[in-house]
C-alpha cells in the first residue's frame, strides 16, 4: 500500500511535468502543423537559464524570468526562421526543428560544458512534505505538482477566456476553417510557438533540479513527449493530458518493480533455470523493460486505436 | 494510333548515362591508386558504407516522401545479423564472408516487412514520429538483450575467417575490404537507381506528390508505402553488413537515434531531390566526421550550424546547387555570374572565420579554462580574454555581412537576368 | 444531336439507393436514387453547395455513405476503398485540379495505365521495357491534346492545360464508368468548347457522369440532367423535358436555362 501510494504519487508528478511539454507540443502542432522536434531543448534551456539566474539571484527570479527568455527564444526561432520555410511545407519545418535540437544541444555544451550542472533545490523547499507510512515524499515534489496544476489551470483559462485563447481552440479541431476566416495571422502563430516553447522552459525550471540538469536530458525527455503525443491523439490536449498521466505513472510504477516472469513462474511451481529457452526474455524484471513500456505502449495504441486515446483527426 | 505508334521512340540505352556509369565504376577502381594510406582506405571504406545508406533512406525520404527518423534500426540490426554470422563462419560455418552483406540485407528487410506495418500505416509527420518510436524502441531493446546486443562492448567478430575467396582474398588487408565496399556500393547504386525506374518507384513519386490522388488509379498508398520501407530496409541493411566486415564491431550505437539523425542530415545536406545527392552528402560525411571532427570538438555546432542554413536557405541541398547551373553553363552564360558567385564565396568564407574565430573562443573558455585564456590559432597565440580578438570577429562579421549582401544582390540580378533570356529563346 | 433515346432498365452501370450522407449534424445528400445506364452520357446540376461534389467523393470511396447503397454494375461498393472501387472501373476527375506536380505530364499519364494494365507493384520491370504501357500513355497524351508538353512539369502547364491532363489521368485507366467534376470550370468559352469535344471523344461507348454548370455544355453533351438541390434530386429526365420542368426552373435553373436554350 505505502509502496503504491508513493509509486502512484510520483508518477503523477513525473506525468504532469510530461505534460507541461507535451500540452506545449500539441498546441504547437495543432496550430502549425509542425512537430516542434526542438521542444525538448527547450526544455533544457529552461533548466540551463534557471541554473544560470539561480545562481546570481536566486531560485524565485528564475521561475519566472528562464521562462520569459525561453519563450522569447522560441517566439524569435518562429518569427525569423520557420516563418521562412513555412512555405516550404512540413518536412522542411521538421527538419529545421530538428537541427535546432541539434544546435542548441552544442550551444549548452559551448557555454556549460558536457558534465551535469549543479542545479539544486532552494532550500526552503529541500525537506519532506509529509511522510506516509515510513516513506518521506519530498517537498518539492509537491511544488512540482502544484506548478503544473497551476499551469493547467492558466492554459483553461487562456484558452476559454481570451479571444486568442478561442482562435486556438477552434484551430484545434478546424485548422482549415480558422484560416479561412482569417485569424491565423502570423503573430498568432508567433505567439503560440513563444507560449508553447515557453511551457516546455516552465518544466524545464522546475524539472531541472527535481531531476538532472545535464545536456542529454533532451534527449532522455524527447522521444517520450512525443509517444505521449501520439498516443494521445494528435492535437489532443485533453489526450495529451490523460497520455501524460498514464505514461508517467506506468513508467514509475515498472521502474520501481523487480519480478520478472522468473518470479511469476516460481510463485505457480514452475523453475526455470538459465537453461531454459528463451531464458533471457523470461528472467527480465519489469524494472528493466521499463524504457521500452512508453514506446510499445506506442505501438499497441497505433495497431489498435490510430487515431490515439482522444484524437479526432487521423494523422 | 497505328501511325502515333510509329512516330513514339523508345530511347535507346543513353550515351550519357553509359559514360556516367563507366566513370562511376572507373573511380571506383583507381581511388586507392591516389589514397592508398590505412587512413584514407578505411574512410573510403566507411563513406561508401554511408553511400548505400544514405541511398536508402532517400528512397524513402526523396522518392516517396516519407521521412523516416529511425533508418538506423534497418542498417543496425543488419549489422548486427551479418556479425553474428561471421562469427559462425569464424566457428567454421561454410558461407562466404563476400556475402554477409546479403546477410543483412535480408535481416533488413525483414524487420522492414515487421516494423514497416506498424509505421507505414501513416505518412507525413506521424510517419516520422513512429518511426522515431520504433527507433528508441529497438535502442532500448538492444541494451536489454546482452545475449544478442553484446550491452555496452558491443559484439566484435573477426573478419578473416572461413575459406579465402577465389583462394586468396581473406579480407585481412584494408584495400581488400575497399574493393568490396566498391563491388558492393556499384551494385547497390546501380539496383537502387533501376528502382527509380520501375512501376513501383515511379508510384512512389506519385505518392509523394499526391496520396490521395494515387488512391484513385487504382493503388493503396500503404501497400506502395510498405514495399519501397521494406526495399529500403534491404539496401540499410546491406550498409549495415559491409560497416560490420570493416569494423569488425557492431554495438547499439548502429541502432541509435544518434545514427538516424546522422543519415538524416547528410542526405539533405547531400540533396533529396536528386538520386545522387545522398552521395555527395556521404562524402561530405566523411570531411565532418573524419576531418573536422579531428580538428575541433565544435564540429557538431557546425554541423549543425550548416544543416540549419541549408533547411533555411537551399532546401534542395548541394545537388540542387549544381543542378540549377546546368542551364546556365549550357547556354554558355556562366561567366556572367561567375564573379557574383565568387563574392558570395568570400562572403561565406569571411563569414565563417568569423564564426568560427568565436566558437573556438568560447569553447576555449568553457571547457579549456584550465589551461589559461591564450589559444593556439594556426601558430598565433591569441589571448581570448582581451578585447582584442572579439573586436577582430566583430571586424571579421562586418565586412562578411556586407560582402554577402552584395553578392546576393549581384547573383539574383545576373541570375533572374539570364534564366529570363533561356526562357524567353525556349518559347520562341 | 441526341435523340432522347429510351432507357430500358437493364442493370444499370451506377445506381444510388436511397443514399444519405450527413457531416456530423447537417445532413448533406438527403435520400437520393439514382440510375445510370450502360454507356449514357448523365450531367449532374444544381446550385453550389447542393452536394455534387459530395456525391462524387461517395460515388467513388472517398466518404462512405451514412445510409443507403450504390451499386456499380450490380455490384455494392460498400464499405470499398477508393482503389478498390478504380479496380472495378470506376474513375473520377476532381473539381480542383489533383494531378502530380512535380512528374512530367507523360509520367502523370503513365502511372494512371500500369495498375490497370497489370504492373501493380511490381519493381522487377523497368518502366522503359513496358511497350504498351508508353504506347497507351502516349496515345491518351495525342487524344488529350497535350502531346507537345509531353516533358514538361505537370505543375507548370497553364490552368486549361491541367484540366485536361486532369481529364487524361481519370480516363487512362480505360474505366469503364467516368465521374467528371465540372471539367470546364473556370475555363473560356474556347478553353470550355475544346474540353466537351475533349470529353466526347474520350468517352466514346463508356459511362459518363458529369456535374457541369455550363448550360450549353450540358445540354450538348447529356443524353440525360439530373437536378440536385439541397442534397435531393428534384428531377432526372432528357434535357428537353428538364427544361421544361416547372419544378426545376423554380428550384434553380430560371434565366440561365434560358441562356442555354439559344
Ligand atoms: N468533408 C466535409 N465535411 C463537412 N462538410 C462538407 C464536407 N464536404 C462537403 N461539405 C459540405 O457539403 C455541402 C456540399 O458541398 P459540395 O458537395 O462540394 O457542393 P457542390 O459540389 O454541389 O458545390 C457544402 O455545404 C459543404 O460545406
Ligand atoms: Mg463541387
Amino acid at each position: 500500500m505505502e509502496f503504491f501510494l508513493i509509486s502512484l504519487l510520483n508518477g503523477v508528478s513525473y506525468g504532469l511535468l510530461l505534460f507541461m511539454l507535451s500540452s506545449g507540443l500539441t498546441l504547437i502542432f495543432s496550430m502549425m502543423g509542425v512537430l516542434n522536434f526542438a521542444h525538448a531543448s527547450f526544455y533544457m534551456l529552461g533548466a540551463y537559464f534557471a541554473y544560470q539566474i539561480s545562481v546570481k539571484f536566486g531560485f524565485w527570479p528564475a521561475l519566472l524570468m528562464a521562462p520569459l527568455v525561453v519563450g522569447v527564444l522560441g517566439a524569435l526561432v518562429e518569427r525569423f526562421m520557420l516563418r521562412r520555410v513555412h512555405k516550404f511545407g512540413h518536412v522542411p519545418e521538421l527538419l529545421l526543428t530538428f537541427g535546432l535540437a541539434y544546435l542548441i544541444e552544442e550551444f549548452v555544451h559551448l557555454i556549460w560544458g558536457r558534465s551535469s550542472l549543479d542545479y539544486k533545490v532552494p532550500t526552503e523547499m529541500d525537506g519532506p512534505l509529509f511522510t506516509l507510512y515510513t516513506t518521506t515524499f519530498p517537498m518539492y515534489r509537491g511544488f512540482m505538482m502544484l506548478v503544473a496544476v497551476l499551469m493547467l489551470l492558466a492554459i483553461f483559462l487562456v484558452l476559454t477566456r481570451t479571444r486568442i485563447g478561442l482562435v486556438i481552440q477552434a484551430s484545434l479541431t478546424h485548422p482549415d476553417t480558422v484560416e479561412a476566416l482569417g485569424h491565423n495571422v502570423p503573430r498568432v502563430f508567433m505567439l503560440v510557438f513563444g507560449g508553447g516553447c515557453a511551457l516546455a522552459g516552465l518544466a524545464g525550471v522546475i524539472g531541472g533540479n527535481a531531476f538532472v540538469t545535464e545536456p542529454g536530458m533532451a534527449a532522455a525527455v524527447g522521444s517520450i513527449v512525443f509517444v505521449v503525443a501520439v498516443v494521445g491523439g494528435m492535437g489532443s490536449l485533453a489526450g495529451a493530458f490523460v497520455a501524460s498521466l498514464l505514461i508517467g505513472v506506468i513508467q514509475t510504477f515498472a521502474v520501481a518493480m523487480d519480478y520478472s516472469f522468473v518470479t511469476l513462474l516460481k510463485s505457480a511451481g514452475f523453475v526455470i533455470t538459465p537453461d531454459t529457452f528463451l531464458y533471457s526474455l523470461w528472467k527480465l524484471t519489469i524494472a528493466q523493460t521499463a524504457p521500452i513500456l512508453p514506446y510499445l505502449f506506442l505501438v499497441l495504441i497505433l495497431i489498435f486505436r490510430p487515431r490515439g486515446l482522444m484524437g479526432t483527426r487521423e494523422g | 494510333m497505328a501511325q502515333g505508334a510509329q512516330k513514339i521512340v523508345f530511347r535507346p540505352l543513353n550515351l550519357a548515362r553509359c559514360i556516367i556509369w563507366s566513370g562511376f565504376a572507373l573511380l571506383l577502381l583507381v581511388l586507392p591508386l591516389f589514397f592508398n594510406k590505412g587512413f584514407a582506405l578505411t574512410l573510403m571504406c566507411q563513406i561508401g558504407t554511408i553511400m548505400i545508406f544514405s541511398l536508402s533512406f532517400n528512397m524513402l525520404l526523396g522518392q516517396s516522401g516519407m521521412l523516416s527518423l529511425g533508418h538506423a534500426v534497418y542498417s543496425g540490426l543488419g549489422a548486427y545479423f551479418a556479425i553474428h554470422m561471421l562469427n559462425l563462419i569464424g566457428k567454421g560455418w561454410l558461407f562466404p564472408v563476400s556475402l554477409l552483406p546479403l546477410v543483412g540485407g535480408l535481416a533488413g528487410a525483414l524487420f522492414g516487412v515487421l516494423f514497416g506495418y506498424v509505421t507505414t500505416k501513416k505518412s507525413g509527420t506521424p510517419f516520422a514520429m513512429i518511426t522515431l518510436g520504433i527507433g528508441e524502441l529497438v535502442f532500448a531493446m538492444s541494451l536489454m538483450f546482452p545475449e544478442f546486443f553484446g550491452g555496452e562492448g558491443g559484439v566484435s567478430s573477426n573478419r578473416i575467417a572461413g575459406e579465402p575467396l577465389f583462394g586468396f582474398i581473406t579480407f585481412g588487408p584494408q584495400i581488400q575490404v575497399y574493393y568490396l565496399v566498391a563491388v558492393w556500393l556499384f551494385i547497390c547504386t546501380a539496383a537502387m537507381y533501376a528502382f527509380t525506374h520501375t512501376p513501383l518507384g515511379r508510384i512512389a513519386n506519385a505518392v509523394r506528390d499526391n496520396p490521395e490522388r494515387v488512391e484513385f488509379i487504382g493503388y493503396e498508398t500503404q501497400r506502395v508505402r510498405y514495399l519501397v520501407l521494406i526495399i529500403s530496409g534491404f539496401f540499410a541493411g546491406i550498409a549495415g553488413g559491409l560497416g560490420a566486415i570493416n569494423f569488425e564491431i557492431v554495438s547499439s550505437e548502429n541502432v541509435s537515434a544518434i545514427r538516424s539523425g546522422t543519415v538524416l542530415l547528410f542526405t539533405f545536406i547531400g540533396g533529396v531531390p536528386f538520386f545522387f545527392g545522398p552521395m555527395i552528402g556521404a562524402v561530405i560525411f566523411g570531411f565532418f566526421i573524419v576531418v573536422l571532427a579531428t580538428i575541433t570538438k565544435a564540429w557538431l555546432l557546425y554541423l549543425g550550424l550548416f544543416f540549419v542554413m541549408m533547411v533555411m536557405y537551399c532546401p534542395g541541398g548541394i545537388a540542387t546547387l549544381i543542378m540549377m547551373q546546368f542551364p546556365i553553363v549550357k547556354a554558355g552564360r556562366f561567366r556572367e555570374i561567375f564573379p557574383s558567385y565568387c563574392l558570395a564565396v568570400a562572403a561565406g568564407l569571411t563569414l565563417l572565420a568569423a564564426l568560427v574565430f568565436a566558437v573556438e573562443m568560447i569553447y576555449h573558455l568553457s571547457l579549456e579554462a584550465a589551461a589559461g585564456t591564450t589559444k593556439a590559432f594556426f601558430g598565433y597565440d591569441v589571448e581570448v580574454a582581451s578585447a582584442t580578438p572579439w573586436l577582430g570577429v566583430a571586424l571579421l562579421s562586418g565586412i562578411g555581412a556586407v560582402l554577402f549582401v552584395a553578392a546576393r544582390r549581384g547573383i539574383s540580378t545576373h541570375w533572374d537576368r539570364i534564366m529570363g533570356d533561356i526562357i524567353r529563346s525556349q518559347t520562341a | 444531336m441526341n435523340a432522347p433515346a429510351p432507357m430500358p432498365v437493364i442493370a444499370a452501370a451506377l445506381e444510388l439507393r436511397a443514399v444519405r450522407k450527413s457531416f456530423g449534424v447537417t445532413e448533406i445528400i438527403r435520400g437520393v436514387d439514382l440510375a445510370i445506364t450502360k454507356g449514357e452520357r448523365h450531367a449532374v446540376i444544381g446550385p453550389n453547395g447542393a452536394g455534387k461534389s459530395t456525391l462524387f467523393n461517395l460515388i467513388s470511396g472517398r466518404f462512405g455513405v451514412s445510409t443507403g447503397a450504390i451499386l456499380l454494375n450490380g455490384g455494392d461498393l460498400a464499405g470499398l476503398k477508393p482503389f478498390e472501387i478504380n479496380r472495378k472501373g470506376l474513375a473520377r476527375s476532381f473539381q480542383i485540379t489533383n494531378i502530380f506536380a512535380n512528374l512530367s505530364v507523360f509520367e502523370n499519364i503513365r502511372c494512371a495505365v500500369l495498375y490497370p494494365l497489370g504492373y501493380k507493384y511490381s519493381f522487377w520491370k523497368a518502366l522503359s521495357t513496358l511497350k504498351d504501357a508508353n504506347l497507351r500513355a502516349d496515345e491518351i497524351l495525342e487524344l488529350i491534346g497535350l502531346k507537345k508538353r509531353r516533358d514538361v512539369k505537370a505543375g507548370l502547364l497553364t490552368y486549361a492545360e491541367q484540366r485536361a491532363l486532369e481529364i487524361g489521368i481519370t480516363i487512362a485507366g480505360g474505366a469503364e464508368v467516368i465521374l467528371l467534376d465540372e471539367p470546364t470550370a473556370g475555363m473560356s468559352r474556347s478553353e470550355s468548347d475544346q474540353a466537351v469535344e475533349l470529353i466526347r471523344k474520350v468517352t466514346v461507348g463508356k459511362t459518363l457522369v458529369m456535374v457541369e454548370h455550363d448550360m450549353s455544355v450540358v445540354f450538348s453533351l447529356a443524353d440525360r440532367i439530373s437536378v440536385l438541390v439541397y442534397g435531393e434530386v428534384i428531377a432526372t429526365d432528357v434535357p428537353e423535358k428538364i427544361r421544361g420542368n416547372a419544378a426545376v426552373q423554380e428550384a434553380y435553373l430560371g434565366t440561365s436555362l434560358a441562356e442555354g436554350a439559344h
